[in-house]
């Protein structure tokens, strides 16, 4: 009863001056409206609750350092503050999606780990092992060309200059580098696949 | 007589927050003091 006769103005007032009591009541007054307010926009239990919680806490902070002046005002000021915590969830929703399994569709089957598994790490060190091994049994000149190439990601310009031959040479022998390692592969049933 | 399928719905629950949240809320603001200096306000959480 006591509860009923006293007005939100005058338990706000006693609240400032220190009556903690003061701010259970206003609570207990108001809270099925506000948070019934609040649900009706997220539609989740829990995010309603937090946005109740972080509208509460906004509003004892406000009240504690003096900025509240608006007298009998209070209901409409505490939902003014919920809506926008309530925007605040949704600018941050929109900006990281939250995805939820909804039976059959899984988020994760559709994303991958770009990393290699332990099988397929073992497998690409055996491919260029044997890669390596290959390029051991070119000629020296044609070696030479494809290491820069391959492995010191040079230019043919840059080959040319490095080993003093034409650019059409330094291409010449790449090419035939490749030839001839495709022909060592065919003979002898390499499987290079990863 | 039609039978009425249709679910009852869920406003005529009464929505009202945990008590844990208000508990929460009621704690928080008896552990925060507002200490003012100057014209500077700073916010202390005692608990």
């Amino acid at each position: 009863m006591r509860q009923e006769l006293i007005s939100d103005a005058t338990l706000v007032s006693s609240y400032i001056k220190g009556d903690e009591s003061s701010l259970e009541i206003l609570i207990k007054r108001h809270k099925q409206r506000i948070y019934s307010f609040i649900y009706s926009k997220v539609y989740d239990r829990d995010i309603a609750e937090d946005v109740f919680q972080d509208a509460f806490i906004k509003v004892i902070r406000n009240l504690k350092r003096g900025k509240y002046n608006e007298e009998g005002k209070f209901l409409p000021w505490v939902m003014r503050i919920a809506h926008n915590l309530v925007i605040d969830h949704f600018r941050k929703t929109n900006r990281m999606p939250k995805f939820q399994n909804s039976g059959e569709f899984s988020i994760f089957s559709v994303l991958s780990d770009s990393t290699l598994n332990a099988e397929k790490t073992i497998i690409k060190e055996q491919v260029e092992e044997d890669v390596r091994r290959l390029i051991e049994e070119l000629p020296a000149d044609q070696k030479e060309v494809l290491v820069m190439r391959m492995y010191q990601d040079m230019s043919f310009k840059e080959i040319s200059e490095r080993t003093g031959v034409s650019i059409n040479t330094a291409l010449g022998r790449m090419r035939y580098a490749l030839i001839n390692m495709r022909k060592v592969i065919e003979k002898h049933n390499i499987i290079l696949t990863n | 007589m039609a039978k009425i399928y249709s679910k009852n719905s869920k406003t005529n629950k009464k929505m009202i927050p945990k008590d844990e949240t208000i508990s929460f809320i009621l704690n928080y603001s008896k552990a925060l003091s507002v200490i003012s200096y100057k014209k500077m306000k700073f916010e202390a959480l005692l608990n």
